[in-house]
């Protein structure tokens, strides 16, 4: 045994506080892992959606293609409709850019403005990015367009996961 | 009658101190605007504290008929409003009092600077409000969602964006409070129903007692 005796007033005291640490810990753990739950639940890989668009009526200027598939929110199961800007570089590759501003979210138009009509356009702050979806430096955009995986299959054209510019 | 009860219950729990320790104190005279017309400056943060009252009341009333789902939601905004006698009015009441809260509030803060009544003792009254001031407008934010039309979403969807834009905790938190990494549906509507009816009026409960536990002790600061 060591020197230093513990009182019986200490004893009580630590033995008091562990258990009721134990029983608030018991207590509010189930609950902070069922609100956490969505942070940790991790995104589920998507599959490729087929859209209506042929590869072959692409052309160098970008065309607006809405795809539609099935979308599950939590218990909820609906058809959505997305949309994505849409055209082949001058070597044959395909370019999927995401329509959601960068900015705060709107949703921006290729050619919206008539000063820059080769030129993305959103309405809400004026942001723009060029026809690769680069941000167009002073206006209000931090980062490019997100970007579509693509893929072509019986000449369609299939759109998978949007990714942050560059990971795609 | 009533005295009769009173007296009844006073004999046996001795209630009188407890209310009397509340109500029993006096206006100081520079802060009665019967005295000094300019006093009503000091009525903001009664004004507050009342708005907030009809806010509860409103609110809980409101969720006899209101519905925290996609497909119904606006459905029951509609009804309630439309179809339920005085709907108008108590939505009216919550919808119009949520600005005036912050109307209020913010009248309120700028009394307490301007004055300086922030400065020692009462910093962390101050602190208090600020605290208080957040919750607010967490409610606003939350509260916006509710109704479910096109305005709350994209307005939700802002919102989301600019959590996110946090360096490093900032994708989690905006899942965390949406409920989903990419969607602004079914769980945002839960999530933020059960933020801003369960979760943020407890908080500000807890902040306004502290408040006004703060200012009973030590009092309204002098005059200027």
């Amino acid at each position: 045994m060591s020197k230093r005796n513990v009182s019986r007033r200490q004893f009580l005291n630590y033995t008091l506080t562990g258990v009721g640490g134990f029983m608030a810990a018991g207590m509010l753990m189930p609950m902070v892992r069922f609100a956490v739950d969505p942070v940790l639940a991790g995104g589920s890989e998507s599959d490729f959606v087929a859209t209506k668009q042929k590869i072959k009526d692409l052309s160098t200027e970008p065309t607006r293609v809405d795809f539609s598939f099935t979308q599950v929110d939590g218990w909820y199961e609906s058809e959505v409709t997305n949309t994505a800007w849409v055209y082949k570089t001058k070597d044959g590759k395909i370019v999927a850019l995401s329509p959601i501003c960068k900015h705060l979210g709107c949703t921006v138009d290729w050619g919206g403005d008539k000063e820059h009509p080769e030129q993305f356009f959103c309405p809400c702050h004026y942001g723009r990015y060029t026809k690769d979806g680069m941000n167009v430096k002073g206006t209000p955009p931090i980062s490019p367009l997100d970007v579509f995986t693509t893929k072509e299959k019986d000449g369609i054209l299939y759109l998978g996961q949007r990714k942050p510019h560059g990971e795609a | 009658m009533l005295t009769k009860i009173y007296d009844w219950v006073d004999e046996r729990l001795d209630i009188t101190p407890l209310w009397r320790d509340i109500a029993d104190h006096e206006v100081p005279e520079h802060v009665n605007p019967a005295h000094h017309f300019s006093a009503f400056v000091y009525c903001f943060g009664g004004l507050t504290f009342f708005i907030t009252v009809i806010q509860i009341l409103s609110g809980m009333f409101l969720t006899m008929y209101y519905v925290p789902d996609i497909k119904n939601a606006w459905e029951s905004v509609y009804y309630l409003q439309n179809e339920v006698a005085f709907g108008q009015i108590v939505r009216g009441m919550h919808h119009w009092g949520a600005s005036l809260v912050i109307v209020m509030m913010f009248l309120h803060t700028l009394r307490v600077f301007f004055q300086g009544a922030y400065k020692k003792p009462r910093e962390l009254n101050w602190i208090v409000g600020v605290l208080i001031f957040f919750i607010m407008l967490a409610l606003g934010l939350t509260g916006y969602l509710l109704p479910w039309d096109m305005k709350a979403l994209f307005a939700t969807k802002v919102t989301l964006t600019i959590v996110d834009s946090v360096p490093l905790i900032g994708p989690a938190m905006k899942t965390l409070i949406a409920g989903d990494a990419t969607i602004v549906g079914a769980q945002t509507l839960t999530r933020f129903f059960a933020i801003h009816v369960f979760f943020l009026p407890a908080a500000l409960f807890a902040l306004l007692a502290a408040h006004f536990l703060m200012i009973r002790k030590q009092g309204i600061s002098g005059p200027l």
